[in-house]
């Protein structure tokens, strides 16, 4: 009791910053928990008549579905899968271009590379599927064109599913690599020049010291940033999915991931049954991963944990 | 000694200024493929396909356009009030939330702290999300449903924070105490004025996202005319990949006929204009806001 008023009275102090405070927090509560009860979707027969707790209670039945789909564990894997390769390949590729950006003289080149690499991320994913429609597209493409003035023949990659997995990859790479190599830049201008001056006298030529030097440094800023990706490994990236491949049923083979066949499920196939369940089963997984990565790091280092 | 140091460092340039301008050309010749189309007559690109130059320069693409400018006008017209309002309201909320949450004598800060950055691990997934939209909040084909959902993030608040908490000493907060003003008048008169260099960083990137929007007009609106930029421009690309792949089919988009291909490049340049022109002014906030993110983690 003595605890409640001690609340009670704290908050009671601070109610003017509380008042700041409530709009943002009423709007987490009913734009983030409140549709943690639709969670219960999952358990009943959907019909757009009817209220939540109105409808049918059908216990696992839809999540039976969703298994006997057999799609589980090939969105699984492709959700997992590409950002895996996603996770490596934006850390190698902007830590290498950071690196070398960052030892390069002229100003003016400096400040204009750094600012188009950054570019793509400003443009919207529909701007990406224009792209990719100019490249790709079996009459005009880029592709076939270029294809053709060597005199071989045009490609339909469109039927060509595995192709897919290279180009979503290079288009993830397109669209984001700046982002994680500004930050990256961020940190090679924070590391001291005394390093680098005493690796100079011992005779360290320019590769070594960006091998034993800047790369090591990078360390913590990888970390946070590997934390980060991880804590959204069950998520995809949606938008670039949806704005490469759309509604091609021929790439969904190597290219369908969990929240695009949500989305689908929802808003082409009207299979309310299926999105309910295959979002409850992406949350609940995503969250156990989380919760598991994040127990290993605290293990491992407890300043690296994310919470 | 002096010699091979020089050697290493001069082969090392050679590949920084290789490697950076490749990647910088695979950034940017995506752009100049769309805008050497948009500037093409639609005969040549039906002929020799898309280029990097235009086969032959035409403005067909954007007169197409701008005769009858109505729809695409209607949707900057969405897009633009969406954009100003929902930074306007989501700046107001998170400078204050921002305050609020870095400021120590506030006991239940990383509670709350916690409670918002909890929902980037958890959430109740797509379709809930969706019903809440329109069956509870009756949100469908209104501006809120393009408002609402991006109206605050747990990124951008923790940025915020950051921002409000390094430029703003606990002193200045404590003096203002002492002279008696109240904690709304402190936000008010003290903090928001030091806090402009991060406002200008956290409305760009939400006036960003709002202009780069399509997927709020993809799941909640129905009546073309309330589409978003983004989504109308979409819909033009692939209403008529459709119309193409089906070989027939006229009056979809405009009265006038098929979109073609100059037409769509075109679209995609008078969407994208304004971020590619004001880009060079822009950019800077974002590296500061990215620099400063990583750095509080």
């Amino acid at each position: 009791m003595l605890r409640k008023n001690g609340v009670v009275k704290e908050l009671y102090k601070n109610r003017i910053l509380l008042l700041m405070l409530l709009p943002t927090l009423l709007y987490f509560l009913i734009n983030n928990y409140l549709p943690m009860i639709g969670i219960y979707y999952a358990f009943v027969q959907f019909d757009f008549n009817y209220n939540l707790f109105k409808m049918d209670f059908v216990g696992l039945q839809n999540f039976e579905f969703l298994w006997k789909s057999g799609k589980l564990t090939e969105l699984t894997l492709n959700t997992i899968g590409y950002n895996i390769a996603f996770l490596v390949l934006v850390n190698v590729l902007s830590i290498t271009v950071a690196v070398l950006l960052s030892e390069i003289k002229g100003k003016w080149f400096k400040k204009v590379t750094q600012s188009v690499l950054f570019l793509p991320y400003f443009v919207s994913f529909v701007i990406l599927s224009v792209i990719v429609f100019n490249l790709f597209n079996y009459e005009q493409g880029v592709l076939n064109t270029v294809l053709q003035q060597f005199g071989a023949e045009p490609v339909d990659v469109y039927s060509k599913p595995k192709l897919w997995i290279l180009f979503i990859i290079l288009f993830y790479l397109w669209k984001n690599f700046g982002y994680s190599m500004v930050i990256y830049l961020a940190s090679i201008t924070g590391i001291s020049e005394e390093y680098y001056e005493a690796a100079k006298i011992d005779g360290a030529n320019i590769f070594q010291r960006a091998w034993h030097i800047t790369v090591p440094m990078l360390k913590t800023t990888f970390v946070i940033l590997l934390l980060f990706a991880l804590g959204s490994i069950m998520k995809g990236q949606f938008d670039l999915f949806y704005q490469m491949v759309g509604n091609n049923g021929l790439l969904y083979s190597t290219t369908d991931i969990l929240d695009t066949y949500v989305y689908r499920s929802l808003r082409v196939t009207f299979d309310m049954g299926m999105a309910t369940a295959a979002g409850v089963y992406q949350s609940i997984f995503g969250f156990t991963l989380i919760m598991i990565v994040n127990a290993v790091i605290r293990r491992i280092n407890k300043d690296y944990a994310l919470f | 000694m002096k010699i091979r140091e020089d050697s290493a460092t001069k082969w090392f340039r050679l590949l920084a200024y290789t490697v950076v301008l490749a990647g910088s050309l695979a950034c940017i010749l995506p752009f100049i493929l769309i805008l050497s189309a948009s500037f093409s007559s639609n005969e040549s690109i039906l002929q020799e396909g898309y280029g990097f130059i235009p086969p032959k320069f035409s403005l067909e693409g954007y007169e197409i356009i701008f005769r009858v400018p109505g729809d695409v006008l209607r949707a900057y017209g969405v897009t633009t009030f969406a954009t100003i309002a929902g930074t306007a309201v989501g700046l107001l909320l998170m400078t204050m939330a921002g305050y609020v949450l870095q400021r120590r004598d506030f006991k239940y800060r990383n509670l709350f702290s916690f409670l918002i950055y909890f929902t980037t691990l958890f959430g109740g997934g797509l379709v809930p999300y969706y019903m809440l939209i329109t069956n509870y909040m009756k949100f469908t084909d209104s501006m809120y449903a393009l408002i609402w959902p991006s109206l605050m993030s747990p990124f951008l608040i923790i940025l915020m924070r950051s921002f409000i908490n390094s430029a703003i000493p606990d002193e200045v907060v404590e003096s203002a105490k002492i002279d008696g003003a109240n904690d709304f008048t402190i936000y008010y008169r003290v903090v928001l004025p030091l806090a402009i260099p991060g406002l200008a960083t956290v409305g760009l990137f939400l006036a960003l996202h709002y202009w780069n929007d399509w997927f709020s007009s993809a799941l909640f609106i129905n009546d073309a005319a309330k589409y978003q930029l983004q989504f109308y421009l979409y819909n033009i690309i692939n209403t008529s990949m459709f119309v193409n792949s089906i070989g027939a089919g006229a009056g979809v988009v405009l009265s006038e006929g098929i979109p073609s291909e100059s037409m769509k490049m075109a679209m995609a340049i008078v969407v994208t204009g304004p971020i590619l022109l004001l880009y060079p002014f822009i950019q800077r906030y974002f590296v500061k806001g990215l620099t400063i993110g990583a750095v509080k983690g």
